[in-house]
């Protein structure tokens, strides 16, 4: 092997270990995510209740917005559109779905944490969000959503916005083989 | 740095050689003539050349893009084009100066000087240095077709954000990723040919710290090349997924996130930006010493700035995305990382200026355009340390102001440095000086002009205008008239650049091998213009007291 | 950190009488809140720290271009490195950067503290309008540019706001903590008004917040920051800060105006009274993309007059506008626009450019698919 030739298998190296970096990016951000809350995306799986004192000298305000995007026939409401809660007190809201559309289709109702840090203190133990539903013409189901506001929540949070947006979800099986497939099972 | 007087052994060789390297040549035009010699040619100071005129021709029809945002803006009102197409040349003319006009400008000055500065006979991979170029021309058309597709060429701005770039985007998109793919492997391959070049065909007796910071800022821009245009070919397969496969990287609907768009894009975008800007600061480290006639001020303090700005360009990228929402440690941790940037950056203008101190000055165009460069980058660096203070950016992000500063750090910047280059090179590409009279009245149009088009935009953007924007309010109407006159200027003043090439390459004052008095690096040891093929045997440079 | 605002009100001073009165016409607004004086502290300190840097590094340069030239005899030196010179000046900026980071941390600090708002307002980014929605209030409405097509045309005077006026601000009340979440109905937006010192990307999907407390009842103006397709130099923003009490009416009637509007679902609209209100409805909406004579911008807005597929299927043209098309710029109005102005809007549609179906579609059936 001539010096150009091991110093091109070197750069060659390192240029693969950059792909393969790129490729691990996406993973990597889902999980610097759900390690920090970067993009107050709540978790995406549902989490045991940590039972324990409950912070009575705290009040928070938990918010919850719903919204639906283009292209679904749907309404999505809660039953509370605020509640106040105590940190450690496990809480359940109704939420509603309607499909007003002549046709059956597939939803899914996509989360967002305001402040972002909350994201973190935020432990849900059911939520609908956690797959997508499925709804007759005409149907009306209604789901619960039950949290947990964990009890070191940071002092200066005193409201937290819950935002669920409802997207169609018609292609649902191909997207999750190619993510699937593109970050090795990670997503 | 390059011998102050070249042993006088070398400068023998170097002149047989060349005369062997005259037979050589003529021989070569024998059995390769016409436009096939040109695209199967593996000479560095072809490929070098062919890369030069490239970038020149996309300089010129970036340019012609930029002038019709201009006449656009003139003044308030839709007058010229719709915004729809006003978007697309915005795109457009971002993406031809990135990846069109000055990243190849740098290569086909790397593939020129490389060779020369280093005392190689040839790149370390010639073959791979014809595919690299020739992918160019290929990527570039396909791109310039986009904008005879229908719904147009690329309308979300060189940046493509998602999902403007892949749910809402023209159909013409899946062309315009497959362009930047081949533009991107062009770049990777360039890369790595520099690097197999630098760290091996040294002349014996060079050690990498005897090297002009020519070769050195390139080598560094070429790992982080290496390092981040796969991030950039991940991103855009990513986007063409989004688009062709029905995966939700960045879309929100199927549980993606339009911000790890951002994330990714900067991740290569922050860099990408020092790509543009570190081979600018070797140039200017070589000419400013030639033109002093003083010795490069604190040599290996600039080798080690060049070296601490490129491992902090992969930690700050988030600065582009102060607006987007991060949390509160995150904005602080970028605002530190970028405000730390200033500190290498500041040593090496200090060094500069220091170079200047006491040395012996002349101005020749080539020293014309390089201390147009210290001023004004200088100035862009001064408006990119404001943008750091993140609460401030909340108020210049995204409008005119950023527009100043990039233009700032860009034009002024990256692009006066491949002038100097031209005009400090041209005699030992063509063996003629260029006109000194139009040099000096191009530098003087272009500073002019350039200050008068991008100036303005400090203030119209402080008062309020956001970028990327077809039409605006009243109160902006002076800065974007005077704008516009600016660009007029400094667009048509570079015909005049065109024409003092032309007339250099066709004759003119004959220039000796060593062109400029105070110039003391290796390539002026080879004649004027360089022959074909230089450097065959390479000069013994053992014992050599480089410093 | 106050001695530094202070510095910076004397450095920004010294800009001269004309600064004072017409600052914002060339420089960044003082704004009407703390957090914009505050940032506007910053950007002149920053500012004045670059001119004198400038001033000294760009003196030395100028100094050495004229004292050391060729032609004035000027022989080289050959000193070419020192260290404790070099480490001076690293050092320096380091320590001027430090100082600079400390009122920077405490404003960004004080930026992301949007804890106890008195209210709460939504903000969503459309192609290309803003809408805004009083949490907890009932009140939600979209925001429009209102500046006539023929202004931007050149065929008529522009007006004194030019592209900067709304036909419905954003109404806040002055002196209370407004915090301000923002999101997106389809690409990326990002809402900005310069005299608040606030912007924040609207994202779809995902929510963001900030805040603001306007200490000066007026109007300020912004625009859409983040290139989101055709019109994004069309998307002003305007801030109408009033009095409290101001405030409470405004809403009040905001609230009856809206019940007026529901009033008129359940009774039957003639053909003529729908196309009369369609037409505004389409000329503020819909024009925009599907342009005024109807014929859209193919192939990204599908034009309507002739559409003979979508004229023929009733169901469609009211799923459509109803629900919007996923994963394009047609949203869906059925939150934003309310029964009366999506019947109007599709029964004008039916009815003009050569479409003559003659269809009316009734509120009541469009209140009917949005609540049964």
């Amino acid at each position: 092997m001539t010096p150009v030739q091991r110093t091109v298998t070197k750069t060659l190296f390192a240029l693969m270990m950059m792909v393969g970096f790129t490729i691990a990016l996406v993973p990597l951000y889902d999980v610097f995510c759900n390690i920090t809350g970067l993009n107050g995306k709540s978790a995406s799986q549902p989490r045991a209740i940590v039972s324990g004192e409950v912070d009575e000298s705290r009040y928070v305000t938990v918010q919850f917005i719903t919204r639906t995007g283009s292209g679904l026939p749907w309404r999505l409401t809660a039953q509370d559109r605020q509640v106040r809660v105590h940190p450690g007190q496990a809480y359940e809201v109704r939420f509603a779905f309607v499909n007003h559309g002549k046709t059956a289709s597939r939803g899914r109702a996509v989360p967002s944490v305001s402040p972002s840090e909350a994201s973190l203190h935020l432990r849900k133990i059911t939520c609908f969000c956690f797959q997508e539903q499925r709804l007759e013409a005409g149907e009306r189901l209604e789901l619960p959503l039950m949290f947990q506001l964990s009890r070191d929540l940071p002092e200066n949070v005193h409201t937290v916005t819950l935002a669920y947006t409802l997207y169609p979800a018609a292609e649902e099986q191909l997207t999750s083989n190619v993510i699937a497939l593109t970050q090795g099972g990670g997503a | 740095m390059a011998p102050k007087s070249p042993p006088k052994a070398t400068l023998e060789h170097s002149q047989s050689a060349s005369g062997s390297a005259a037979a050589h040549h003529v021989e070569e035009h024998h059995y390769r003539s016409g436009p096939l010699r040109w695209l199967l040619t593996t000479n560095h100071k072809e490929i070098g050349s062919l890369y030069l005129i490239f970038s020149l021709s996309m300089f010129m029809i970036g340019g012609a893009m930029a002038l019709i945002i201009r006449l656009e803006l003139f003044q308030p009102g839709l007058q010229m084009v719709q915004p729809e197409f006003f978007n697309q040349m915005t795109t457009m003319h971002g993406l031809i100066m990135v990846f069109g006009a000055v990243m190849p400008g740098f290569v086909g000055l790397a593939n020129w000087m490389i060779p020369l500065q280093v005392g190689a006979p040839d790149m370390a991979l010639p073959r791979l240095n014809n595919f690299s170029f020739w992918l160019l021309p290929i990527a570039f058309t396909l791109l310039l077709s986009t904008l005879l597709m229908p719904g147009g060429g690329p309308n979300f701005g060189w940046t493509f954000y998602a999902p403007l770039s892949t749910t809402y985007a023209p159909p013409s998109t899946t062309f315009f990723i497959f362009a930047l793919h081949m533009a991107g492997i062009s770049s990777i391959l360039g890369a790595i040919n520099i690097i197999a070049t630098i760290l091996n065909l040294r002349a014996p007796g060079m050690r990498l710290m005897d090297m002009t910071l020519f070769v050195w800022t390139w080598l560094i821009t070429a790992f982080l090349l290496i390092a981040v245009m796969p991030v950039l070919a991940g991103v855009i397969t990513m986007m063409l997924l989004d688009i062709n496969f029905g995966t939700s990287f960045f879309n929100a609907a199927g549980g993606g996130d339009p911000v790890l768009f951002q994330h990714l894009f900067w991740f290569f975008g922050h860099p990408e930006v020092y790509i543009m800007i570190l081979p600018a600061f070797g140039i200017v480290s070589v000419i400013i010493p030639t033109f002093a006639r003083k010795r490069l001020f604190g040599y290996a303090s600039m080798v080690y700035a060049t070296a601490s700005i490129a491992i902090l360009s992969f930690l700050v990228w988030a600065h582009h995305m102060f607006a987007v929402g991060l949390p509160l440690v995150a904005e602080l941790f970028f605002m530190y990382t970028t405000m730390l940037i200033a500190v290498p950056t500041g040593v090496k203008v200090f060094n500069w200026i220091t170079t200047l101190f006491r040395g012996e000055i002349t101005f020749e165009t080539p020293m014309l355009f390089a201390l147009a460069f210290v001023v004004l980058f200088t100035i862009g660096g001064f408006s990119g340390l404001m943008l750091a203070i993140a609460p401030a950016d909340f108020q210049y992000h995204d409008t005119y102001f950023v527009v100043a500063h990039f233009h700032y750090v860009l034009v002024p910047g990256a692009v006066f440095s491949i002038m100097a280059a031209v005009y400090y090179w041209l005699p030992k590409w063509t063996g003629h000086y260029p006109d000194e009279r139009l040099g000096r009245w191009h530098f003087w149009l272009s500073v002019i002009g350039v200050n008068l088009l991008f100036f303005p935009m400090h203030f119209a953007g402080l008062a309020g205008m956001p970028r990327r924007i077809p039409d605006y309010a009243l109160q902006f109407a002076d800065f974007n008239m005077a704008s516009s006159i600016g660009g007029f200027l400094f667009g048509f003043s570079q015909l005049l650049f065109i024409w003092v090439i032309v007339k250099c390459v066709r004759g003119g004052v004959k220039a000796p091998a060593s062109a400029w008095d105070g110039a003391t690096d290796l390539e002026w040891t080879v004649p004027s213009p360089a022959p074909l093929h230089t450097f065959e045997t390479p000069p013994d440079l053992r014992g050599f007291k480089f410093h | 950190m106050r001695k530094m605002f202070a510095l910076a009100g004397l450095l920004a001073s010294l800009n001269g009488s004309y600064s004072m009165v017409h600052a914002s016409d060339w420089n960044m607004p003082v704004g009407v809140s703390q957090v914009s004086r505050d940032v506007y502290g910053l950007h002149m300190i920053i500012f004045w720290i670059c001119v004198i840097i400038g001033v000294i590094v760009f003196g030395v340069m100028f100094y050495s271009l004229f004292r050391y030239r060729r032609s004035k005899g000027a022989k080289a030196a050959q000193f070419h490195e020192h260290t404790t010179v070099e480490i001076v000046w690293t050092a320096i900026p380091f320590l001027i950067l430090i100082a600079m980071a400390i009122p920077a941390t405490a404003t960004l600090k004080n930026m992301y503290d949007a804890s106890e708002a008195d209210y709460d307002v939504m903000i969503t980014g459309h192609q290309w309008r803003w809408q805004y929605d009083y949490m907890g209030e009932d009140v939600t409405f979209f925001s429009n540019m209102s500046t006539p097509r023929e202004q931007i045309a050149g065929t008529e005077e522009k007006g004194e706001h030019y592209l900067l006026e709304v036909d419905q601000p954003l109404v806040l009340p002055v002196d209370r903590k407004i915090r301000l979440l923002t999101t997106s109905a389809d690409v990326i937006h990002s809402w900005w008004v310069p005299d608040l010192a606030v912007k924040k990307d609207a994202v779809p999907g995902f929510v963001n917040e900030s805040w603001t407390r306007i200490d000066e009842p007026g109007i300020y103006r912004g625009q859409c920051t983040e290139l989101c397709g055709k019109d994004h130099g069309f998307m002003p923003v305007v801030v109408h800060a009033m009095e409290q009490e101001q405030f409470d009416t405004w809403l009040a009637e905001r609230k009856q105006a809206a019940a007026e509007e529901a009033g008129g679902v359940d009774r039957e609209w003639a053909l003529d009274e729908l196309i009369e209100r369609g037409e505004k409805v389409y000329a503020t909406i819909c024009a925009s993309c599907h342009q005024a004579e109807g014929q859209g911008m193919p192939p990204t807005f599908p034009g309507l007059a002739g559409n003979q597929a979508l004229m023929d299927d009733l169901d469609r043209h009211i799923d459509v506008v109803v629900n919007g098309v996923s994963g394009s710029a047609m949203a869906a109005f059925s939150g934003t626009l309310s029964p009366v102005d999506i019947a109007a809007v599709i029964t004008f549609e039916r009815n003009a450019w050569g479409n003559d179906t003659g269809d009316a579609v009734q509120p009541a059936d469009i209140q009917a698919l949005v609540s049964p």
